[in-house]
């Protein structure tokens, strides 16, 4: 009796890790996306999700917006923002040192978090998705509806980017910008442009990201913190990586429901948020470039 | 036909790098631009491609024209769409991406799929050893591959003059005799215009039809390859021959050193 009950808590655990891992390889793909294109680390992607809850939940509480409207608003604002921070912020930087693009970031990030509440939100902000509240069951599974919901949308749009990449001309035209900017240029490539496009993908991810999470949470500034668990998730995958990001996500999702549901209640809690790092650090010892991630080609 | 009108070009705001360059090349024919190390002859590549800005480089003063119209202060992308690619040195892919996803971000600025496979085929004609490794990472191609691959790269944007910097660099006597082969069959059955920047001068001058010769910034010498090769300065400077034709012993080096004057 309780071997089963064992089993069915490890499921449990193992099922929502999954659910909750591929909703982090979502955000880990805004990362991936500008980091593929432009070679820049964004350090700001998790205020990019609080942006986007922001707006959906302004759009749909303080506007009076429907709901799929609201959504689309925060999409729409979330690609202009991408577009528009290429153009006034990015553009300046190319060409210098790889370091002064992620110290813009960083400072992006303290700015939208000090100002992204726009000084109408305090507190915490529910976003009301019309999902049904009890678990869908499957034999041994209890899984809520936003996390399947999440599950979801994280996969198609983690296939859709990487068929995009793979297959698409534009895909390859950014993938050879990513490579190798100066000779994309000479091959007839406006390496600008795709730098642009590179972060108005990542504002739509990045929008998609805001509102399940912002289900989730609820929408304050604290649904920044969701940007860091991007870190383990694309050190393990490879900062590169699509398929890396959905390795990742999984692995970083399920270490931590694992060291929450087993390492907590010895430890008095907490393990959880911190365990997917010592995860990033071992991967950093032995893999450096991720599991998938591309390796810097030297012939001799 | 290419043209450049006293061209400078200063880095930075305050390096002179190019003085004055005026290089014509006329269609389908090739021409090379011969120079040692530092003499501005990729900087003069880097002028016609508008690839100077991205390094904080400018044309200052004097254009640069293709059939008639200016193409200097134009965007990179804007004068591949006119015909003119540029061919780096060193043998610079893409090397994450496949052979063929090369080809296909060198056709970036072709609108038409059709013709974009069309071109590949021509390419795989050119250089069949591609067909061979097109689905391998370029990455790990060898040195010869990789220099047919960014060849055929710029030749998928469909150009009428292509710029190419060292194709003989660092590979073997045999690839370097055969890529030279291939540029030389594109010349005469494409009506491919080349400019050929070298520093194998020998090689250069026998499959161009005209020659310059750089030094600091500065065209020196200029002339049908036919006579650069009989030039007394080109033999001696460029070419390791005394005055006599015969091969330079270096027992006489010290003995007297011959002064460059650069006089047709």
């Amino acid at each position: 009796m309780l071997e089963a009950l064992d089993l069915q808590f490890t499921i449990l655990l193992l099922s929502n890790g999954v659910m909750i891992g591929l909703m982090y390889s979502l955000i880990a793909l805004g990362f991936v996306l500008v980091y593929k294109a432009t070679d820049a680390v964004n350090f700001a992607q998790g205020e990019f999700v609080m942006i986007a809850g922001f707006v959906a939940v302004g759009a749909l509480t303080v506007a009076g917006i429907p709901l799929w409207l609201s959504i689309l608003a925060a999409l729409v604002a979330m690609v202009g923002f991408g577009f528009a921070l290429e153009r006034v912020m990015l553009r300046k930087l190319i060409g210098r040192p790889i370091i002064a693009v992620v110290m813009a970031t960083i400072g992006l990030a303290a700015i939208l978090r000090g100002l992204g509440p726009f000084g109408i939100f305090q507190g915490t902000r529910p976003l009301p998705l019309p999902l049904r509240d009890e678990p869908f069951i499957l034999g041994p599974l209890f899984i809520p509806p936003i996390q399947l919901l999440g599950g979801i949308v994280s996969l198609v749009f983690l296939a859709g980017f990487g068929y995009f990449f793979l297959k698409s001309r534009k895909g390859v035209a950014m993938r050879a910008v990513a490579d190798n900017q100066q000779v994309a240029m000479a091959m007839g490539i406006d390496v600008e442009r795709y730098f642009g496009l590179a972060w108005a993908m990542t504002g739509v991810v990045s929008a998609l990201g805001g509102v399940l999470w912002g289900n989730m949470l609820g929408v304050d500034v604290n649904l920044a913190l969701v940007g860091f668990k991007v870190f383990p998730v694309v050190i393990l995958g490879g900062l590169d990586s699509i398929p890396g990001a959905i390795i990742g996500g999984l692995i970083v999702g399920l270490v931590e429901n694992l060291a929450a549901g087993y390492i907590d209640p010895y430890v008095g809690g907490g393990t959880k948020d911190f365990a997917p790092y010592v995860l990033m650090i071992l991967a950093l010892m032995i893999r450096p470039y991720g599991i998938f991630g591309k390796r810097i080609i030297e012939r001799v | 036909m290419l043209t450049l009108n006293n061209v400078e070009v200063i880095y930075d705001g305050v390096i002179l790098v190019l003085k004055g360059v005026s290089i014509v090349c006329p269609e389908g024919k090739i021409t090379t631009l011969l120079g040692a190390n530092g003499a501005g002859k990729t900087t003069t590549l880097k002028a016609i491609s508008g690839l100077l800005r991205s390094e904080r480089g400018d044309i200052t003063k004097g254009s640069v024209e293709l059939a008639g119209t200016r193409i200097d202060h134009m965007r990179p992308h804007q004068i591949v769409q006119r015909g003119v690619v540029q061919v780096f040195e060193g043998r610079r892919v893409f090397e994450h991406l496949t052979a063929e996803e090369n080809l296909i971000a060198g056709a970036h600025t072709v609108p038409d799929r059709k013709r974009i496979t069309e071109r590949m085929e021509r390419v795989y004609q050119y250089f069949p050893r591609l067909k061979e490794r097109r689905y391998q990472q370029s990455g790990y191609l060898s040195g010869g591959e990789q220099q047919m691959l960014v060849i055929g790269r710029a030749l998928m944007s469909e150009p009428r003059v292509i710029l190419l910097d060292e194709p003989s660099l660092g590979l073997a006597p045999m690839l370097v005799e055969e890529i030279f082969q291939i540029v030389q069959r594109l010349n005469r059955e494409q009506k491919l215009t080349v400019l050929l920047v070298e520093q194998n001068a020998a090689l250069a001058l026998t499959i161009a039809d005209h020659g310059y010769v750089m030094e600091n910034g500065r065209i020196v010498l200029e002339g049908a390859a036919s006579a650069l090769r009989e030039n007394a300065d080109i033999k001696e400077f460029y070419l390791g021959l005394t005055e006599v034709g015969a091969r330079k012993s270096y027992r006489d080096v010290k003995h007297y050193k011959r002064r460059k004057r650069w006089l047709n």
